[in-house]
C-alpha cells in the first residue's frame, strides 16, 4: 500500500518533470485562474469597504427648536432608538455643537469674533440618526412626520437630501447585486477553463492510459499520478500567483486610495497575505484534484 | 485454459450491424502455441480483445483459467491483464518511460517490491539483448528493440499466456525472426503462446496448431498446419 502511494506519487513529479511544455502551458493557465480568483477576493474586499464608507456617510438630522427641553429630546432619542430601521441615534447638544463649531472654524477669526458679539449660543441642538439600509431612511423620515415631538422640530435635513439619499441607496443596491454576480461569473469562468485545459492535457495522454490498463494497471495506480500532477499544478500556482500578484498590487494601491482613502490595499494584502495564499492553495489544488478525477474517468473504461 | 464457447460478437453501429465473430469454438490447453490466420478483418483482433476483457462478445462464453472473462466487472480487469502478456504491432510502450521504466512498470502495477523490480527487470533486458539501452525512451529505439521491449513487459510478470497481435508487422525480414526465436523460447520455458499473423512463412516454419478465420468463422484447425491460400 505504501510502495504504491510512493510510486504514484513518484509517477506523478516525474510526468509534470518530463512532459515539459504541456506542465508549463496548463500551469500557467493554472496561475491565471487563480489570479482572476485573487482578483475577486480583493475586488470583493474594495467594493465592500466603499460601500461601507458611502452607507456611513449618510445620515439624517433633526434640529429642534432652541428653547426645546432636553428631556424632550433625550426621550425622542428613547423612542427612535426602539426602531428597528434605526442603526444608531446620536444626540448633539447645543454646547457639544458650538464646541465642534468653534473647533471647526478656529482659524476664521471674524466667525470667532461674532460668536462672541452674539453672547448666547445660536446653534440648534439635533439628533443624528443612521439607518442599517440606506433604503429605510425613507421609513424613518415618514416615521419623523408623525411623531409626536414633530411641534419641537425646527427643520428635518432629509426632506432636502431625500433624492441624493434614495439614489445612493440604489446605487449600493446595485454595485453589491452586480458585484456579487461578476464575482460568480468570473469564478464560474475560471474554473472551465482550467477544468478543460487539464482536461486536454489527460486527453493527450489517452493512450497512454489505455496501455496502462492493458498492462493490467489498476484504475487508482492509472488516476493516482494525475491527480498528484494536478496537486502540484495547484501547490504551484498558488505560490506563484500570489508572487505575481504582490508588485501589482504595489503598484495600483496608491491609485486606489486616490479613490477610496479608507483602502489601503497594499496594506490589505500584505497583512492577509498568508489567508490569501492559503485560500489561493485550496482554490488551486481542490481544482485540480476535481478536475484531473472527472477527466480522466471516461479513459479508464477499457 | 483458454475456451471460447459460441462466441459472437456484433457491432452495432448507426442502425448496421457488422459481424466480427460468428459461434466461434476452440480450447487452448497450456504450454500450447497457437497461431491465428486470416485476412485482415477475419476477426483475429477481435478474439484477442474479448480476450483480454477490451471487449464483450454479444453471445457465448469465454474463458480464461479460473475467469468468466465477460462476467468481470472493471474493477477486477487488472487482475486478469497481469496473467496476460500482450504484444501489439505497433508496440504500445508508454512514450514518456524509459525501456527500464516501461518493463518496471508491469510490475508496479501488479504491487511487486522495489528490490524485486530492480533484479529482474535488468535480467529480462539481458534476455532480450537490450541491457545497453536499458535507459533510453522508446523513440531513441528501432522496431526491432521497441519489440523485445514489448516482449520482455509481457513476459516480466511470468503470465500463463502471451498473445502476440501482428508482432513482426512493421519490422524487417531479420527481426521478424529474431522476435519469432524470441516467442519460441519463451513457449519452451513454459508459457502458452497465442500468435496472430498473416505471414505465410513464419507459420509455415513453426509447423504448430494453426487455426484459420474467415469472416469471422473458424474454417480449419489443424494440428500441424501450414498457411494456406483461401
Amino acid at each position: 500500500m505504501l510502495t504504491t502511494l510512493f510510486r504514484v506519487i513518484k509517477y506523478g513529479f516525474l510526468n509534470f518533470w518530463r512532459n515539459g511544455w504541456l506542465s508549463v502551458a496548463t500551469l500557467s493557465i493554472v496561475v491565471m485562474a487563480l489570479l482572476v480568483f485573487e482578483g475577486l477576493i480583493i475586488f470583493n474586499v474594495l467594493t465592500k469597504t466603499a460601500i461601507e464608507t458611502f452607507k456611513d456617510k449618510i445620515d439624517i438630522s433633526v434640529y429642534f427648536k432652541i428653547d426645546t427641553p432636553e428631556d424632550e429630546i433625550l426621550r425622542m432619542k428613547k423612542s427612535l432608538e426602539t426602531l428597528t430601521e434605526v442603526k444608531i441615534v446620536e444626540y448633539i447638544s447645543r454646547d457639544k455643537a458650538l464646541e465642534v463649531f468653534k473647533e471647526r472654524h478656529k482659524d476664521d477669526p471674524t466667525i470667532a469674533q461674532s460668536l462672541e458679539e452674539l453672547q448666547e449660543n445660536p446653534l440648534m441642538a439635533s439628533l443624528n440618526i443612521k439607518a442599517r439600509n440606506p433604503k429605510e431612511y425613507a421609513v424613518i423620515a415618514d416615521n419623523l412626520e408623525k411623531t409626536s415631538f414633530r411641534n419641537w422640530f425646527e427643520k428635518i435635513t432629509f426632506a432636502q437630501n431625500a433624492a441624493l439619499i434614495e439614489r445612493l441607496g440604489k446605487i449600493i443596491d446595485t454595485a453589491e447585486k452586480g458585484g456579487m454576480i461578476m464575482i460568480i461569473l468570473l469564478a464560474i469562468i475560471a474554473v472551465l477553463v482550467t477544468f478543460n485545459t487539464i482536461r486536454l492535457a489527460i486527453y493527450s495522454n489517452r493512450e497512454e492510459i489505455g496501455i496502462m490498463r492493458l498492462v493490467g494497471a489498476s484504475g487508482s495506480f492509472i488516476r493516482g499520478p494525475y491527480v498528484v500532477e494536478g496537486i502540484i499544478y495547484g501547490l504551484m500556482a498558488g505560490v506563484l500567483s500570489v508572487i505575481i500578484a504582490l508588485p501589482i498590487v504595489y503598484f495600483i494601491s496608491p491609485y486606489i486610495e486616490i479613490f477610496i482613502p479608507e483602502i489601503n490595499l497594499l496594506f490589505y494584502f500584505t497583512s492577509n497575505l498568508f489567508i490569501l495564499l492559503g485560500y489561493q492553495l485550496l482554490f488551486g489544488v481542490s481544482l485540480g484534484i476535481i478536475s484531473s478525477s472527472i477527466a480522466i474517468r471516461k479513459y479508464l473504461r477499457i | 485454459m483458454i475456451i471460447f464457447q459460441n462466441v459472437s460478437k456484433i457491432y452495432n453501429g448507426n442502425g448496421h450491424k457488422a459481424t466480427a465473430l460468428e459461434d466461434v469454438n476452440f480450447t487452448i490447453n497450456p504450454k500450447e502455441f497457437v497461431s491465428l490466420v486470416g485476412k485482415s478483418g477475419a476477426g483475429k483482433s477481435t478474439i484477442i480483445k474479448l480476450l483480454i476483457g477490451e471487449e464483450k462478445p454479444t453471445k457465448g462464453r469465454v474463458i480464461f483459467a479460473s475467469y468468466d472473462v465477460n462476467k468481470l466487472k472493471l474493477k477486477e480487469l487488472p487482475y486478469l491483464r497481469r496473467r496476460i502478456g500482450v504484444i501489439f504491432q505497433d508496440f504500445r510502450l508508454l512514450a514518456n518511460k524509459t525501456a527500464y521504466e516501461n518493463i518496471a512498470f508491469a510490475l508496479e502495477v501488479a504491487g511487486r517490491l522495489q528490490s524485486d523490480i530492480e533484479e529482474f527487470v535488468p535480467q529480462i533486458l539481458e534476455m532480450v539483448g537490450l541491457k545497453e539501452k536499458m535507459f533510453n525512451f522508446p523513440k531513441e529505439l528501432s522496431g526491432g528493440e521497441k519489440q523485445r521491449v514489448a516482449i520482455a513487459r509481457a513476459m516480466i510478470n511470468h503470465p500463463d499466456v502471451i498473445i502476440a497481435d501482428e508482432p513482426t508487422g512493421n519490422l524487417d525480414p531479420i527481426n521478424t525472426w529474431e522476435i519469432i526465436k524470441l516467442l519460441l523460447k519463451i513457449n519452451e520455458l513454459g508459457t502458452t503462446i497465442l500468435l496472430a499473423t498473416h505471414n505465410k512463412d513464419i507459420i509455415n516454419y513453426l509447423g504448430r496448431r494453426v487455426i484459420s478465420l474467415e469472416d469471422g468463422k473458424i474454417i480449419r484447425d489443424e494440428e500441424k498446419g501450414r498457411y494456406v491460400l483461401v
